[in-house]
């Protein structure tokens, strides 16, 4: 898109233009320049952390938590010793959560979407779709407070059996909240968003495609499925990678469901696995940040900050990509 | 092979009995899997509408039993039982004021922005690089930014927009620096909202503004503005709506004090800013189980005043686009 600059004689205009331009262009700046300077300080912060550790602290070692409060306790100077880390545990939790709800969402947002768009009825469409946008609505922290108030009572009443409590009784209590609870939770939260973009995607692709297919004798599944689903697949891939995102960064939520617990949940241990405690790393930031003034602790929270950073980039790098295809039918 | 029309499009509605019937008998030649298909579909679409009109209920009927006008007008206590501590005033000031704001930093940052990327910088590399500034800060973490926030803010020059403690250091936590945090939120969407209106603006109007005899500013001020203000409204309502969902970046740099406590020896307004304070989000969290008040039907009561306001906010939302697409038949 291109528009001429207007030629026009007189001075005082172009002056008027030039301080616009200017006025507007130190808006732009500004923006620029905050976002550098949160990249650029979250990794010179989470430097001491990365120095003293390698990329070593990405790895399995000690437990985390008596890591962290020796930090908390080392006060504003601390010795290197102190800067040990091995969050592994927070790692896998972020992974194993974040990993769950993505696949559990997907699936049903692709089948909602498909259901919105070609099979409910019109009456049904008109509840559906305005309850799923108040869905995507409903801030953070209500999924949390229904989560750690209804659902994770629910489990520990109904789920968790005193068999269970019992064989892991001296390595990590199980109360309820969880894998299970954060990653359902963190479903309904992630799923609404997903959704709306891949209904929009579906209903982007040319009806054409779909009635030839329809014409051709395929039934209305199998067209949705093979032609709309099909060509729709970059967006239903953005649609993923912006919920991942979404689950990635979630922090309150996470430190009301979780657990709380700097503990790596074991796939091994059968369904026991559902019931274990756990902490991401974005619940862990939040739940540390009263202990900034530490400088061990301070220097390890933004080293988690800087991880979540890193993914987030890599993930909006994987969105732009995913995309790529669908511009190439020129949809959207 | 007989086989049922695709779902007519908005408006031309068909239906009635015998497109039922045709329905049964398609169905009834359809292979299993397109069957499961099929019924995944519905049940996820009328899951997900099930779950969202359930939590709605269920917070309605939790949070108005709860909820009284004696509860929204006196302000919070410092209690033991939930009997004493009081109501939830200033938590709803606090809301109210972060999304002001959080807005006033957002509203010209991310038009000015847009404005300048869309009518100036085509083309050029700045422009690109705040685009994808913009796209990063989207994508980050609120937490992250919280973090960063409470790093840049307790350091020693920054002591003029919070409190300074005896010693010296600088509390870093006010209504000012979250509100300034909390725009980061909402200026990713401000921005998209108010680009996308820009790029869909014809260039014909623009030239015939230039024919007139315009400058490039006050096309801008008088055409361009004017044509995307339903735009900048929707882009807005979304960002508030962000802003009032938010908990980490309140639970870090708000402060999250029970009442709001304005900064001592300051002129009213300024020690409002430089006060701490917390928001509804951060009182639910503080009153969950997760948090140290414990009181449940407080937090559900203030959960439910949170979503009345996010509810509004989307409707506004709703509101702007329905008369938009009145307004963009008599304007083009």
């Amino acid at each position: 898109m291109t528009h001429t600059t207007p030629r026009v004689s007189r001075t005082a205009d172009e002056d008027a233009d030039r301080r616009a331009e200017l006025l507007l262009r130190a808006p732009a700046v500004a923006v620029l320049l905050i976002i550098a300077a949160i990249v650029i300080g979250v990794f010179i912060t989470a430097w001491p952390t990365y120095h003293h550790n390698g990329l070593l602290w990405l790895g399995p070692g000690g437990d985390v938590d008596r890591q962290l409060d020796s930090m908390i306790n080392a006060g504003a100077n601390p010795g290197p010793e102190i800067f040990k880390l091995r969050a592994w545990s927070l790692i896998w939790a972020t992974v194993l959560t974040t990993g769950f709800a993505v696949v559990l969402g997907t699936i049903t947002a692709v089948l909602a979407a498909i259901f919105i768009v070609e099979f409910a009825p019109k009456r049904v469409e008109s509840i559906v779709v305005p309850m799923v946008r108040l869905l995507a609505a409903v801030p953070s922290v209500i999924y949390g407070l229904v989560g750690i108030l209804v659902l994770a009572p629910w489990i520990n009443d109904h789920l968790i059996s005193a068999a269970d409590r019992k064989s892991v009784e001296y390595v990590i209590p199980l109360t309820g909240p969880g894998v299970l609870a954060s990653t359902l939770i963190l479903t309904m939260m992630i799923t609404p968003i997903m959704v709306s973009l891949v209904t929009e995607a579906l209903r982007s692709i040319p009806r054409g495609w779909r009635e030839g297919s329809v014409a051709l004798g395929v039934n209305r599944w199998r067209a949705m499925w093979s032609v709309s689903v099909k060509a729709a697949r970059p967006a239903i891939v953005a649609a993923g990678v912006i919920a991942t995102a979404r689950a990635l960064g979630e922090a309150i939520m996470l430190a009301m469901v979780s657990g709380g617990k700097g503990f790596a949940p074991q796939p091994w241990d059968g369904k026991i696995f559902f019931f274990e405690p756990l902490r991401p790393l974005a619940a862990t930031i939040a739940n540390n940040a009263e202990s900034l003034n530490s400088a061990a602790l301070r220097s390890s929270l933004y080293a988690f900050a800087s991880l979540l950073l890193l993914s987030s980039f890599a993930l909006s790098v994987g969105a732009y990509m995913a995309k790529q295809p669908m511009r190439k039918y020129g949809l959207r | 092979m007989t086989s049922v029309p695709l779902k007519p499009r908005r408006g031309s509605g068909t239906g009635g009995p015998s497109r039922v019937a045709i329905l049964r008998r398609e169905l009834s030649e359809w292979r299993i899997i397109d069957l499961i298909g099929y019924a995944g579909a519905w049940i996820a679409g009328t899951m997900l509408a099930l779950i969202a009109f359930g939590l709605l209920a269920f917070l309605a009927v939790k949070g108005v039993s709860y909820l009284s006008l004696d509860l929204v007008a006196s302000r919070p206590e410092p209690g033991i039982d939930q009997s004493q501590t009081g109501g939830i005033l200033d938590p709803v000031i606090g809301t109210l004021l972060m999304i002001l704001i959080g807005t006033a930093w957002a509203l010209p940052l991310g038009v000015g922005a847009a404005l300048w990327v869309v009518e100036y910088g085509k083309g050029r590399r700045l422009a690109r690089a705040v685009e994808s500034a913009i796209e990063v800060v989207a994508g980050m973490p609120s937490i992250v930014i919280a973090i960063f926030g409470l790093a840049i803010s307790q350091m020693g020059f920054m002591g003029l927009f919070s409190i300074t403690a005896e010693g010296g250091a600088v509390f870093g936590r006010s209504f000012l620096i979250a509100g300034t945090a909390m725009s980061l939120i909402a200026l990713p969407l401000i921005f998209s909202a108010t680009r996308e209106g820009l790029l869909t603006v014809p260039n014909h109007i623009r030239e015939a503004s230039y024919a007139l005899g315009k400058t490039q500013a006050a096309t801008i001020r008088r055409v361009l503005l004017p044509s995307v203000r339903s735009n900048i409204g929707t882009g807005t309502a979304l960002g508030m709506g962000r802003i009032a969902g938010d908990t980490a970046i309140i639970v870090i740099l708000l402060g999250a004090t029970l009442r709001i406590q304005p900064a001592e020896n300051a002129p009213p307004l300024v020690d409002l800013l430089r006060g701490t304070g917390s928001t509804l989000t951060s009182y639910v969290y503080n009153n969950s189980p997760a948090g140290e008040g414990n009181a449940p039907d407080k937090a559900y009561a203030a959960g439910f005043v949170l979503l009345v306001i996010v509810l509004l906010l989307n409707f506004a939302i709703s509101a702007v686009l329905q008369r938009r697409g009145k307004g963009q038949e008599l304007t083009r």
